[in-house]
């Protein structure tokens, strides 16, 4: 598999009133053709915003992309302008996203058929009529009966869970060589998400596309993703594959979120404590204060980079497990 | 949708003679009648004193009559068409209006358009540049668009740009088919003084509503679908951001038929405003009533307008 986008250093900050916010800070990662990336935290941890960082989506002011590059196929994203020709380019065509909200990502005063159709007319050199016959074969790959005439519909005519479907034939209908899901079944009820996730697993399978899964829930994460990225107040505190992670959690925050994953008959154990404050942080550990494993270095010492343990594909920024094993 | 349009006609009918019936009342509260001005310019002046012949004028034109029956048999000579004559100054009213409503309308209307595009236009550009120095100036110069007084805008322009710079002409009104250059140069002026408000506030109210809807998710949406910049603003945040823009246009159809009255005054122009207003100062009852009838149809009618375009732009809204 090639490797399809590499991420460096990337550091966003939101200037507010309170002072610099660093949203996401110093994050690195990468991407390969095809994998399935699982990107799991809290809310307001940073996840989100790495991966709008990317599109060049975020709003600025306040948002500034201040540090770090994204290689993506050979050119760096974050040197092209917010909104040029070049990066147009690359979103929906290259990389498209789909969103948390499917109540309100589509526009309300536009028919189904136009709002897919743009995507292949502004991408691609065909008619009118090839770009609506293109949506009437997405809509039906994507599991809406009846597609040509779901077509004519505008969104309030549609549920949740067919206007989310929607939403994975708009990021699908080009062909991207990446897709980034940012919490896409997080809205919708529980069969309507499993659903959807095996709709979206079938078709980035089919067509080979790479998907990044930003969520909170490590469980859906843990039964499609190929590889895990774990993101604490804006950091990434591990990474490793599915199997590494799950057997063998080498960050204390990433122990805590499989305690948090509900399994039959067992108590659940939250995580104690509150994320801290983004603004004026320390270059200690962010995770120091809710810790249970923590020692008297960790208050002194500056949070570990990312680091490889054994030189494999499992790495923690966790200033205790990497002294243990001997880093 | 049919049925929608026929219950708002009998609405706006409803409006038309509560209206009506309002200003008939109302002008004739008011203390001092068209007979007295009449007599006073008399020249019989022996006669005028004579408390008889103003006795005989007032039940020629029928204002011995109680209120209520004087409605009545203006309304139904209405409905047969019959406008009726000016007491004052002897015109016949329909014939007055046919050449008067001509100047107002294209005066109205060209106003009305250069406040839209202008307007929507600044608002546009006020949104997406926000906080820049175009936003900054055009903010300041709404805000003095909406407070300034338009009497004061006119009377400034008359004597700076009419009168020591002597570019435009001072007054009068020629209609366009008649002497295109002329009328533009005479029309300058006052259009300016009667879109000035109108742009100003659907500016004010573009600006807003376009900025709401630049942070609505289906906005974030079009933007990674990798639309240009221009696509994005026009396709997906106009459409939706014009609503409240729209629900404006009412009130500044009313603002600016209802402001003719004091250009047309100031900048002495033939139109319906002055002869609402030349018709009030001399109490000259069926020219007021005749008048401002006309100037509520056009308010009503606008507004109907407007209230269909919702179904156009919002396809949620179905008429029933």
């Amino acid at each position: 598999m090639g490797r399809l986008l590499t991420v460096t250093g990337l550091t966003t900050e939101f200037r507010t009133e309170r002072g610099i916010v660093s949203a996401v800070k110093n994050v690195s990662y990468h991407l390969d053709e095809g994998e399935i990336l699982g990107l799991v935290g809290e809310s307001g941890c940073g996840k989100s915003v790495s991966q709008l960082s990317l599109m060049q989506l975020i709003p600025t002011p306040p948002g500034k992309i201040v540090a770090g590059e994204a290689v993506f196929m050979g050119a760096d994203l974050l040197k092209y302008e917010k909104n040029s020709k070049e990066m147009s380019q690359i979103r929906g065509k290259n990389i498209s996203m789909i969103f948390q909200e499917p109540m309100t990502s589509l526009n309300p005063s536009m028919t189904i058929a136009k709002q897919m159709s743009e995507m292949v007319l502004m991408h691609e050199k065909v008619t009118k009529k090839e770009a609506i016959e293109r949506s009437a074969d997405m809509l039906s790959q994507v599991g809406i009966p009846d597609a040509a005439k779901r077509l004519e519909d505008y969104p309030y005519q549609l549920s949740g869970g067919m206007r989310q479907r929607v939403m994975v034939g708009i990021a699908m209908i080009c062909n991207p060589k990446m897709i980034i899901a940012d919490e896409a079944t997080t809205a919708l009820d529980a069969t309507i998400q499993a659903q959807l996730l095996e709709l979206l697993y079938e078709i980035v399978g089919r067509y080979h596309t790479a998907l990044v899964m930003v969520t909170h829930n490590l469980g859906i994460v843990a039964r499609y993703a190929n590889r895990i990225n774990v993101m604490y107040a804006g950091h990434i505190v591990e990474t490793g594959t599915v199997k590494e992670i799950w057997a063998n959690p080498l960050h204390p925050y990433t122990e805590g979120l499989i305690h948090c994953v509900p399994k039959l008959g067992e108590r659940l154990l939250p995580i104690k404590g509150m994320p801290p404050s983004l603004i004026g942080r320390p270059p200690t550990c962010p995770f120091l204060s809710r810790c249970q494993y923590r020692q008297k270095s960790c208050f002194e010492e500056n949070v570990a980079d990312l680091t490889y343990v054994d030189g494999g594909t499992h790495a923690t920024a966790c200033n205790v497990r990497l002294k243990e094993a001997g880093q | 949708m049919i049925s929608y349009i026929i219950r708002r006609l009998l609405y706006a009918v409803l409006i038309v003679i509560l209206v009506s019936v309002t200003v008939f009342t109302l002008i004739r509260l008011l203390p001092g009648d068209p007979i007295e001005i009449l007599v006073s310019q008399d020249i019989m002046q022996d006669a005028a004193r004579d408390p008889e012949y103003y006795a005989r004028l007032r039940s020629e034109y029928g204002l011995d009559k109680p209120i209520p029956i004087q409605f009545i048999n203006w309304f139904f000579k209405m409905l047969r068409g019959d406008f009726g004559k000016s007491i004052i100054r002897k015109f016949d009213i329909l014939g007055e209006m046919k050449s008067r409503i001509v100047v107002t309308l294209s005066l109205g209307i060209v106003s009305f358009i250069i406040s839209n595009v202008v307007g929507i236009l600044l608002g546009i550009l006020s949104a997406i540049r926000r906080g820049k120095i175009v936003d900054t100036v055009v903010t300041v110069i709404a805000n003095i668009g909406v407070t300034a007084p338009t009497f004061w805008i006119a009377i400034l322009l008359i004597y700076f740009i009419g009168f020591k710079l002597k570019l435009l002409p001072l007054y009068g009104y020629t209609l366009p088919w008649k002497d295109f250059g002329t009328s533009v140069r005479q029309s300058i002026m006052p259009v300016f003084v009667m879109a000035l408000g109108p742009i100003s506030m659907t500016c004010r109210q573009a600006r807003s509503s376009i900025l709401e809807v630049l942070n609505q998710d289906h906005v974030r949406t079009a933007w990674s679908k990798g639309l240009t910049e221009r696509k994005v603003i026009f396709r997906h945040v106009l459409k939706n951001g014009l609503m409240p823009v729209v629900t404006l246009q009412g009130t500044m159809i009313a603002m600016i038929f209802g402001g003719s009255a004091i250009v047309e005054t100031i900048f002495v122009i033939p139109g319906m405003g002055k002869m609402m207003v030349d018709g009030m100062l001399s109490q000259d009852y069926p020219v007021v009533q005749v008048v401002t009838l006309m100037l509520t149809f056009v308010v009503v009618l606008a507004n109907l307008l407007v209230d269909l375009m919702y179904g156009w732009i919002d396809p949620r809204i179905q008429y029933e």
